[in-house]
């Protein structure tokens, strides 16, 4: 694959002055729990913080005797997933056992599909910025190796203290799908923004909540370095990742740990490592029972998943008991690729813009809502919208939805803005009073606060002429041809006018003034 | 009356001539003078009685659930039973009580069905002999029949009738000598490899194993997930096409299952064999087959040959190969199936607190026999990544293989395949105990396993008294899902040759009001 060698290799890092360049690979590997009403092969429900085990049918405790029967739901999103990146999806999959003991997994194995997953050979298109200014964005695409459906473990809970281990089993048995891809990355940047996008296509299509503070999204990192010319260098495989943010540190840490050490002439173990947040540097897992060896088996009660297209749907199936891929991907809601693209070529607005717009959940809809409700132009209204609403919602850790300023609200103070009614400083005022959240209209808060523009151009007239005659030197300065003291000028108008007056209006008000 | 045929207990009860509440306590009263058999690991008097007052009010009322209202069953110990102990004759699940039914006892129950109690057997169902669970072996209840008695020996002093008595082969031996001995009109087993032909065959009454798919397992406690089926033991085989009309069929519970609704059917009496191609299995000519089986069998080939079938040779050449392919692809099941036997959230826990891992060790050490560890060894041992595809991917291949020997057979035009369903009569236990397990195993699913690895029906059918005056029966396999055809002829068989009652002294004086259902005219 010509595409991806070239993406592997497409920046070598390089440590410090004196090290030599190394080239980096990163793969990945992610478990998204998909999002469904019950688990993977039982009717338990599927909740986040319900009380322990509140959520565990006989199945997902393994009782002996119990059976698993694949829920429909799961399919359908992982087959959703596996079309929105890219993948083939295998009209026949198969389910295998991965045996390991572990006091969360109660049946002593987990049913994965090891052998012929649902989703092979895909791609994921992620675009990050390439300078600081956050202005330059280039597009890199890694490969997706396959998507397979698998259960969840549950959770162990260590009480050191007094020795004991508590298990809670309501995830366990939850559906996952696990998505690998191939180490086409080569650094933590581009890892964050891989995952990123991923993120935001699974909730795009509902297929996971994928928040990573609540597990939904688990990330393990593959790193590997070597010089060029030489056989690739011995991976380690970084876990406990919690954030993109940390998964950016945890891969760049574990770079440049691999280079100094093999720049040290040491040697790289084939080894899980964890991220620890508070130090932000990866440290050596105990390695709980060494080399594993899974010993995987097909699973013998679920026969192989069959899939269906358009073409080899049986005519007189019933459609509760198939599941067409076809039909599928013709109701895949716009990704967030194309929906990036429609707002760019749709409201005008940079890029990058675009970009900021669908990283915050519901932020693009509130900016489409605006726009609808106001006169002002898009490229305006982005400003607004990026600059004002979402600093204000960043500062107070609030999302979209919380926002104490609705967009009918925010349109309604553009509209006065637009309308020229107010001064964009005025409308400045009102919106810090809006965030208050205290249910009064723009309207009322102008009025309120006597916001609105001076309309009586007498009376401006005549705040000009006052400063003009409060200031002399000044005056003396732009006529001696110093143009840049005008400013000051307006801007004494403006506060005289306590921001009441229109700056065009006063520029030429105090132009005409001083040239006659 | 407890003699009688479950068909014909069913018309009693409808007639009035017996009430369910009479019927369960005789049987009631059987197992307990017959409690040296060790047939029943559990005997659920109060629930049995409590189930046939309740079946005795629908018939009071003239509302019967159906055939088997009122019915006394019996359940082997390894399908889930809520509120009755389900043991699988392990220390491991000693006391465990499961909070679900398995899908065939709830339909049982659903029926009316009354249920006597659980059925000893192998551990985990791991065995041929039903010798090696934790609540002792089974005894055979030909073992204590005049019939026995008189070919054993002359005088057979109290001494002699301990070292005598002879196994009831397995692993569902406990629910064959319930059935055998009249404690029960019909029993569940469980069939992997021949763990309910076997014991019907040895205990002189009738052991179906469905087609893989047409009984739900849900519950049942599995030892090799891609063989296991439900079996049903009966006394003859129009009772075995009843039990398997009430629980055949799709259950949305085990994903295995046949998507089709199953139809129920009765048997008709064949009239005319003319039509039918029997085939006579060369490969069935195993070593070891006794020749008195040997002879039992042809005979039974000429029954068929002289009614007017056509009765061809025909050869499966892969079933030489089949028990050892059994064997890796069993052990391998059984290793990942016992992985769940942790003693964390049932069953069995050792005191060890050491650590996790070393609490594992020894709940497993202590609820395990041997057999059942060693199984999970080699199971272990074949799934092995270095292992894999040298074993279990062979032995799945060689599985194919044959599956397609039955295939082509069938295809040929042959409708149904007589064999022997063991290679001779039952051992007595103390020279069964001779060999080990494994050899064991071996030996007796060497004619029934096959059957398993490829998801067919079979049938033993009790066909006639060896020399020493113990049941042998043979065994017919059909076409997959072809069970209808496969019991009408297993029951024109079955008439054909007269299986003799068995004459135990213990039931003569429990059931004083004989109910003529067979005459003793005898097939040899």
């Amino acid at each position: 694959n010509g595409t991806s060698q070239s993406s592997s290799l497409c920046k070598t890092t390089s440590n410090t002055a004196k090290s030599s360049r190394k080239i980096v690979f990163v793969g990945l590997e992610i478990h998204a729990q998909i999002s469904s009403n019950s688990k993977l092969f039982s009717g338990s429900q599927v909740q986040f913080a319900a009380p322990p085990n509140s959520l565990v049918s006989f199945f997902d405790a393994s009782l002996p005797g119990t059976l698993p029967v694949l829920n429909r739901r799961c399919v359908e999103a992982a087959v959703m997933t596996g079309l929105a990146l890219n993948c083939s999806i295998n009209k026949k999959s198969l389910f295998d056992r991965k045996h390991y003991f572990y006091a969360d997994l109660p049946a002593g194995y987990q049913i994965t599909q090891q052998r012929v997953p649902i989703a092979v050979n895909g791609s994921l298109s992620y675009s990050l910025c390439i300078d600081s200014k956050m202005s330059q964005m280039v597009t890199k695409t890694v490969r997706i190796k396959q998507i397979q459906l698998e259960q969840d473990s549950g959770k162990s809970l260590h009480d050191d203290t007094r020795s004991q281990t508590l298990v809670d089993l309501n995830r366990a048995g939850v559906g996952l799908m696990e998505v690998v891809m191939e180490p086409d990355m080569c650094c933590g940047e581009e890892a964050a923004a891989a995952v990123r996008e991923l993120q935001l296509i699974l909730q795009t299509l509902g297929s996971s909540q994928a928040v990573m503070a609540e597990g939904q999204l688990r990330v393990d990192a593959n790193v590997s370095v070597h010089h060029p010319g030489e056989p690739y260098g011995v991976r380690t495989e970084v876990k406990n990742i919690n954030s993109i943010r940390f998964l950016a540190k945890a891969i760049d840490y574990e770079i440049q740990r691999q280079i100094e050490e093999l720049e040290n002439g040491g040697t790289i173990l084939n080894e899980t490592r964890a991220f620890d947040s508070k130090l932000g540097c990866t440290v050596p897992m105990r390695d709980k029972e060494g080399k594993q060896d899974y010993r995987f088996m097909p699973e013998p009660n679920l026969p192989p998943l069959i899939l269906y297209d358009a073409k080899s749907l049986p005519a007189n199936m019933n459609h509760q008991q198939v599941i067409n891929i076809d039909w599928i991907h013709e109701r895949l809601p716009d990704l967030p690729s194309v929906k990036r693209k429609k707002l760019v070529e749709q409201y005008g607005i940079l890029p990058e813009h675009s970009f900021t717009l669908l990283n915050e959940e519901g932020l693009a809809e509130f900016f489409e809502s605006v726009v609808k409700q106001t006169q002002m132009k898009p490229k305006k209204v982005i400003g607004w919208i990026l600059k004002d609403l979402l600093s204000y919602l960043k500062q107070h850790s609030l999302t979209v939805k919380e926002s104490p300023v609705s967009s009918f609200v925010l349109a309604d103070l553009l509209n006065l803005l637009e309308k020229k009614e107010i001064s964009s400083t005025a409308a400045k005022q009102v919106l810090a009073e809006l965030w208050k959240g205290e249910g009064k209209t723009p309207l009322e808060i102008v009025k309120e606060q006597k916001l609105e523009l001076l309309q009586d151009q007498k009376e401006l007239e005549q705040i000009c002429q006052a400063v003009i005659d409060g200031h002399k030197n000044e005056v003396m300065a732009i006529k001696a041809g110093n143009p840049k003291v005008l400013n000051k000028l307006i801007g004494l108008v403006q506060k005289k006018t306590q921001g009441r007056s229109n700056p065009v209006l006063v520029k030429q008000l105090l132009e005409k003034k001083l040239s006659g | 009356m407890l003699r009688a045929s479950l068909r014909q207990v069913s018309a009693a009860l409808k007639e009035g001539r017996v009430a369910p509440t009479e019927l369960c306590q005789r049987c009631l009263a059987l197992i307990k003078s017959t409690k040296f058999l060790n047939a029943y690991i559990t005997v659920a008097e109060e629930t049995a009685m409590k189930q046939a007052e309740e079946s005795e009010e629908r018939y009071k009322k003239g509302q019967p659930l159906g055939i088997l209202d009122g019915i006394p069953i019996a359940v082997k110990d390894n399908f889930n039973t809520a509120g009755i102990e389900t043991t699988c004759a392990s220390n491991m699940l000693k006391g465990y009580i499961s909070p679900y039914n398995a899908t065939v006892v709830q339909k049982l129950l659903d029926q009316g069905a009354v249920l006597l109690g659980k059925t000893n057997l192998d551990e985990f169902a791991m065995g041929s002999g039903s010798t090696d669970g934790v609540f002792g072996p089974v005894r055979n209840p030909w073992s204590y029949s005049k019939q026995y008695k008189e070919k054993s020996g002359p005088k057979s002093h109290p001494e002699d009738e301990e070292s005598n008595w002879v196994i009831t082969g397995g692993s569902s031996g406990g629910s064959a000598a319930a059935v055998a001995s009249f404690t029960c009109f019909a029993a569940l087993g469980s069939d992997t490899g021949g763990s309910t032909r076997n014991p019907a065959a040895h205990c002189g009454v009738v052991g179906l194993k469905p087609t893989y798919g047409l009984i739900s397992r849900h519950g049942l406690i599995p030892l090799v997930n891609s063989m296991d089926v439900p079996g049903i033991l009966t006394r003859c085989v129009d009772d075995a096409a009843v039990l398997l009309g009430s629980l055949a069929g799709h259950d949305p519970k085990d994903s295995t299952t046949i998507q089709d609704d199953f139809m129920p059917f009765e048997l008709h009496n064949l009239a005319d064999v003319s039509k039918l191609s029997i085939g006579i299995p060369k490969e069935y000519h195993a070593p070891g087959l006794s020749s008195e089986m040997l002879a039992l069998w042809s005979k039974a080939a000429d029954l068929f040959k002289n009614a007017g079938a056509k009765v061809v040779e025909v050869s499966l050449p892969h079933t030489p190969y089949s028990i050892v392919c059994y064997h890796v692809l069993c052990t391998a099941e059984v290793a990942s199936n016992m992985a769940r036997f942790d003693g964390l959230e049932y069953g069995h826990r050792s005191d060890m607190k050491d650590s996790t891992e070393s609490l594992y060790a020894a709940t497993r050490r202590e609820g395990f026999n041997d057999v059942v560890r060693g199984r999970i060894l080699s199971g272990n041992y074949f799934l092995l990544k270095q292992n894999y595809e040298k074993y279990f991917v062979k032995a799945q291949k060689v599985r194919r293989l044959i599956a397609n020997d039955f295939v082509k057979v069938f295809r040929s035009g042959v409708d149904i395949l007589l064999t022997p369903t063991t290679l001779r009569d039952a051992a007595p236990y103390t020279e069964f105990i001779q060999e080990d397990n494994r050899t064991r195993s071996a030996q007796d699913d060497i004619l029934t396993q096959a059957a398993n690895m490829a998801g067919l029906p079979a049938i033993s059918v009790p066909t006639a008294l060896s020399e020493r005056g113990l049941p042998v029966g043979l065994q017919f396999i059909g076409r997959s899902f072809q069970e209808k055809q496969l019991l009408t002829v297993a029951k024109w068989f079955e008439k054909q040759v007269q299986f003799p009652l068995i004459q135990l002294e213990e039931v003569k004086r429990h059931d004083s009001d004989v109910f003529q259902y067979q005459k003793s005219a005898s097939f040899s």
